[in-house]
Parts: C-alpha cells; sequence; structure tokens
C-alpha cells in the first residue's frame, strides 16, 4: 500500500543553517504520526516542503504516491494543512473565508460540508463575524476549519493547541481523533508531549534537521528501561543510599534504576538498614523524559 | 464526517473545470478584496482624477493648445484617466500581494492546487477590473467638464486593457519582489508615479524639445496614454498600431518575467 506521506533524503538550508540535514520516513495510511522537537528542529519547514510551501534542495516527498513537486495538483489536493503561525485575512468573515478555501481547490458548491466543518469545530455562532473579531483561539479554529474543506485524506497539523486553552485543546484532539478513526492520517506537532504520548501512534524526534528517533510511540517509552522508584521509609535513609538519592519530596526518596532488575537489590538495602518500606511505587519514564534524554544525546 | 476523499485521478476535463474553478475564486476573492473598501479603492481615485482636471484645466486651459483643434481640458481628460487606471491596476495587484506576504495570509493561496499561471492570470485580472472600474467613474465624472466624442472606441477598450493589464502584471512582480511595505512604497514613489506622470499625460510631446521628446519615447507608458488618448480624440504623437506594439510586446516581456519568477518560486516558494 502506497504510504501516505513517503520523505526520501530531504535536505534544506537556508543560509548558514541546515534546517534539514537528510530526513527520510514514511507515515502510513490512517496512522498518527507525531513529529516532535525542540524548537528549530526542522518541523515547519518538512511540512513546508511537504505542502509545497519551499522547495527541497535534495531529496524527494510524495503524498499517498503523488510527488509535491512535479505533481503538485494531485498532492494538495490531497493534503490539509493547518500551518503553525495564526494567521488569517482581515477583509472576510469566517463563512467567506471557508468558501474562498474551498474554490481554490476547485469545489464550487461546498456549503452543505462546510456548514459540518463549522459545526463540528463550534464555529457556527461565528460564522458571520469578521476574522480580525476573533479570539485567537477561534482563529486557529479556522484555520483547522480551512485545511478540511476539500476533505483531505491526508492532514498536517502544525502545532495546532499552540496558545490554546485546556478545553479548547481537549476538543481539538477529540476531534483529530475522530479524523483519524474516519479514515484521515493525521501528522501533528506539538511541544505538549502528553498529548503526543497519549495520540501518535508512531512519533519521529528530529533535532538539527534529523531524525534522532522513530519509532512507535510504545517503543520509545518502553525503549528506555530506567525505572523510577519512589519510596516512604520509617526512618532516615542510611548514609550510602542517600547518596544514590535523585530527590526526596513530602517524605518521598526517588531512585533511578537501570532496568527492572534493580528493584530487589534496592529493597534488600533497605531491609538490610533497617529500615521498613511505608510505601512505594515504580513509574516508567513517560514520553517527556525520554525526549530529554534522547535531545540530550542519551540512548 | 465522512471519510477521506478518493485519490483515483479524475478525467482530465473535471481536472481542468476544477483548475479553471480555482482561478475563478481566486480572481473573485481578489475583486471582493477592493470591492469591499472601493471608497478608497476606486472613489478615492475618481475623485483625484477630477482633482487634476479641475485645478490643471482651470490654469492651463486656453494658454495652451494641443493639436491645434482640441481645448487643453478635452487633450487633458483621457490622459488623466489613463493615469488613473495604471497606477490603480498596479495598486491593486501589488498590495494585495504585499498584505499577503506580510500578514502570511499568502499561505491560503499557495496551498491549494493552483498553477503558476492561474495565480498570475487571477491577480492580472483583477487588477484590470479595477483599473477599468477606477477608469469608468473618472471618465463620469469629468465628462461633464470636457464633452468628448470617442472617436474609436475599440483602440480606446484595447488600450485601457492591455495597459491596466501590463500594471496589473508590474503589480504582481513587484509585490512577490518586495518583502516589506517600504519596498513596494518606493516602487510606486519612483518607479510608477514618475513614469506614469512623464508619459505625456499633462502634455503633448510634440511640445517637447527634441531631447525630451526621444526620452519620452522610452517610456512604455507614454504609448498608452498616447494610444487611449487616440481612442478619443483620433489624434495621437505615435500612430496607434505602433503604440500597440510596443505596449504589448511590454507587457508579453513583462509576464514572461514575472510568470519565470514565479515559477521559480521566487520569495514565494523559498
Ligand atoms: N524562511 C526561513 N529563512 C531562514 N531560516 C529559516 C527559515 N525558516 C526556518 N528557518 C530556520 O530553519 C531552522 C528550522 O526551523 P523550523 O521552523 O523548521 O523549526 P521548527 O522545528 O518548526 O521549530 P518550532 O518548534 O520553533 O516551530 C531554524 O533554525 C530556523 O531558524
Ligand atoms: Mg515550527
Amino acid at each position: 500500500m502506497t504510504a501516505a506521506i513517503e520523505v526520501r533524503g530531504v535536505a534544506k538550508r537556508y543560509g548558514a543553517v541546515q534546517a534539514l540535514a537528510g530526513i527520510d520516513l514514511e507515515v502510513r495510511r490512517g496512522e498518527i504520526f507525531g513529529l516532535l522537537g525542540p524548537n528549530g528542529a526542522g518541523k515547519t519547514t518538512l511540512i513546508s516542503i511537504l505542502a509545497g510551501l519551499a522547495r527541497a534542495d535534495a531529496g524527494a516527498v510524495r503524498v499517498l504516491g503523488h510527488d509535491v513537486v512535479a505533481d503538485y495538483r494531485a498532492a494538495r489536493r490531497l493534503l490539509g494543512v493547518v500551518p503553525q503561525e495564526l494567521v488569517f485575512d482581515p477583509f472576510f468573515t469566517v463563512r467567506e473565508t471557508l468558501a474562498l478555501q474551498s474554490g481554490y481547490y476547485g469545489l464550487r458548491d461546498n456549503r452543505a460540508w462546510i456548514g459540518e466543518v463549522m459545526r463540528n469545530l463550534d464555529l457556527t455562532d461565528k460564522a458571520d463575524a469578521n476574522m480580525r473579531a476573533l479570539s485567537g483561539g477561534m482563529k486557529r479554529r479556522v484555520l483547522v476549519a480551512q485545511a478540511l474543506v476539500h476533505r483531505p485524506p491526508v492532514i498536517v497539523l502544525d502545532e495546532p493547541t499552540a496558545g490554546v486553552d485546556v478545553e479548547l485543546r481537549q476538543g481539538l484532539w477529540q476531534f483529530v481523533r475522530r479524523l483519524n478513526r474516519e479514515g484521515h492520517t493525521i501528522v501533528l506537532t506539538t511541544h505538549y508531549l502528553d498529548e503526543a504520548e497519549q495520540l501518535c501512534d508512531r512519533i519521529a524526534m528530529l533535532k538539527g534537521g534529523r531524525i534522532v528517533a522513530l519509532d512507535t510511540t510504545a517503543n520509545l517509552v518502553r525503549r528506555h528501561h530506567a525505572l523510577y522508584l519512589r519510596v516512604r521509609l520509617d526512618g532516615p535513609l542510611p548514609g550510602e543510599l542517600a547518596a544514590r538519592a535523585l530527590d526526596a519530596e513530602g517524605g518521598m526518596h526517588t531512585f533511578r534504576l537501570e532496568d527492572g532488575a534493580g528493584l530487589e537489590p534496592m529493597l534488600a538495602a533497605f531491609r538490610r538498614a533497617g529500615r521498613r518500606t511505608l510505601e512505594v511505587e515504580v513509574a516508567r519514564p513517560d514520553l517527556e523524559e525520554v525526549f530529554v534524554q534522547i535531545m540530550r544525546g542519551e540512548r | 464526517m465522512s471519510g477521506a476523499g478518493g485519490e483515483s485521478s479524475r478525467p482530465a476535463a473535471a481536472a481542468r473545470s476544477a483548475a479553471l474553478a480555482g482561478l475563478a475564486t481566486l480572481l473573485y476573492k481578489e475583486l471582493l478584496r477592493f470591492w469591499k473598501v472601493a471608497f478608497q479603492t476606486v472613489a478615492a481615485p475618481i475623485l483625484t482624477t477630477l482633482l487634476y482636471l479641475l485645478i490643471f484645466g482651470h490654469v492651463l486651459e486656453g494658454n495652451v493648445r494641443v493639436y491645434d483643434r482640441l481645448s487643453y481640458t478635452a487633450f487633458l481628460v483621457p490622459g488623466l484617466v489613463m493615469m488613473s487606471m495604471l497606477q490603480n491596476a498596479f495598486a491593486n495587484s501589488s498590495s494585495s500581494l504585499i498584505q499577503s506576504k506580510v500578514t502570511g495570509n499568502i499561505v491560503f493561496v499557495l496551498l491549494p492546487p493552483l498553477s503558476y499561471v492561474e495565480f498570475f492570470a487571477a491577480y492580472v485580472a483583477a487588477a484590470v477590473v479595477r483599473g477599468l472600474a477606477v477608469g469608468a467613474g473618472a471618465l463620469a465624472v469629468t465628462l461633464p467638464f470636457a464633452p468628448l466624442g470617442v472617436a474609436h472606441p475599440l483602440w480606446a477598450m484595447l488600450f485601457a486593457l492591455v495597459g491596466t493589464a501590463t500594471l496589473g502584471a508590474m503589480g504582481v512582480l513587484a509585490g512577490i519582489w518586495a518583502e516589506k511595505f517600504d519596498q513596494l512604497a518606493g516602487f510606486q514613489n519612483f518607479v510608477i508615479v514618475p513614469f506614469t506622470f512623464l508619459a505625456g499625460v499633462f502634455y503633448s510631446i510634440h511640445s517637447l524639445p527634441a531631447f525630451w521628446q526621444q526620452v519620452s519615447r522610452f517610456n512604455p507608458f507614454f504609448y498608452m496614454v498616447d494610444g487611449f488618448r487616440y481612442g478619443f480624440h483620433g489624434v495621437s504623437d505615435v500612430a496607434p498600431l505602433a503604440s500597440l506594439g510596443v505596449t504589448g510586446a511590454f507587457l508579453a516581456l513583462l509576464s514572461a518575467v514575472t510568470l519565470a519568477l514565479l515559477k521559480s518560486g521566487y520569495r514565494l516558494r523559498q
């Protein structure tokens, strides 16, 4: 089956900055794919190349098999992009904005679908308001609606929840999940790693224009065997153990274990020191910790 | 919501019609954009034209005769109308593009499957419509002051079309080149305004010293004004067909350059 998105050897330089230094990846059909990385990692650059907003210096990108340069008409029709920047045209109302956007794709009478998209994004009340008069979160929703007017099978959202309140953020992710269930492939970027962890089937982590990790979300989290052990003891920590503790918050001491096998020796050490464990918690690192470690260059 | 759209390649005819609808939508958006603020984009330039006519006509009427038989005001009207058409055609495409670039909403027209030719055609066509709207209005308000016949309406129309299209194309070029409003204002103040003012709007170049007559012949706008005036008065400094040739060649050159830049993605798809 053709990949939803296929990126092959894509490189892009802006003056002295190597924004992308050879990216290869495939987004499978029907998945939710996360593109993560610190500021300046190259996420938006990659999306711009995918969307035809920028040209790659080298390499090729295909959307459902259609090259984004050679076969740009087909590629763009299959793609809906929510840009990172909160842009809008102050000359128009929400409804006009959506009708125009749909017209650019050659869709003549698209009112029913536009109405449905507006309903789904809670924009119906604001349909005839000028874009200028909308709050930031509403403008963001219009951007999402604009990306959907032509019913693209592949949807790319570049930080759709930046500067968006909790309620809208949850609403937006619910909507994204629903689009995904209905068969749309989703690519998203976000700096909220908990959201990425919950949503994404697979994740690529970018750093300095390179992919530094690419795997299923579950594997990425699992790959880091380290466990965190948090214990409350019936007395102070013995000296040799105190040196290993990461922190002690509210009487709970935290230790980092290389893997599950490290657990038993710790408990034994407490017993040897004559301490009783009153409370125990073992936690896997979450995606955020994995992210931090990968970005530091640890594996 | 229903599922994802199909990806099978549609018949060529449907694709062509979709592309045409895309172009038509961009044109419509460009028209809507100036029409929503018609007070500034149409009414204001019409008023400016009227003021020029009243002031220059008043000062110079009776002192200057052109082509022996024309009153100065009658001579002035077509030139003024053409000047305002040209300036407004330029303003339409250039200001729309720079605004979209600076505010970032240019992505809305870069994301859809529009070709660079469709993009160019829509902006130029909207500039032509704005130019013609201003021209029609300017003609309507100046006519009471200088009743004039239209000797060759087809010539007048042809020059109005080619002239506004040329300036529309120039506006696209300036709009994609400029990265800030200042740069565009510079282009407007140092290229468009002087070249339109010195295009023989206020005088026949035959009244100029020989050297300046020659210089005027290097100004493409001169041929647009001269040809347009021929449409009204049936007299001109240069034969209308020659003027049309020069103007048409200039339009072709400008379009070729602009299309090549658009195709390369210059400053739009970096
Ligand atoms: N148009 C441009 N001109 C010059 N440099 C650019 C341009 N666009 C991006 N860059 C540079 O390329 C690098 C990658 O930028 P990009 O916007 O792709 O990062 P990002 O991963 O999207 O970051 P963020 O999380 O902040 O959105 C950065 O160093 C940036 O400064
Ligand atoms: Mg970005």
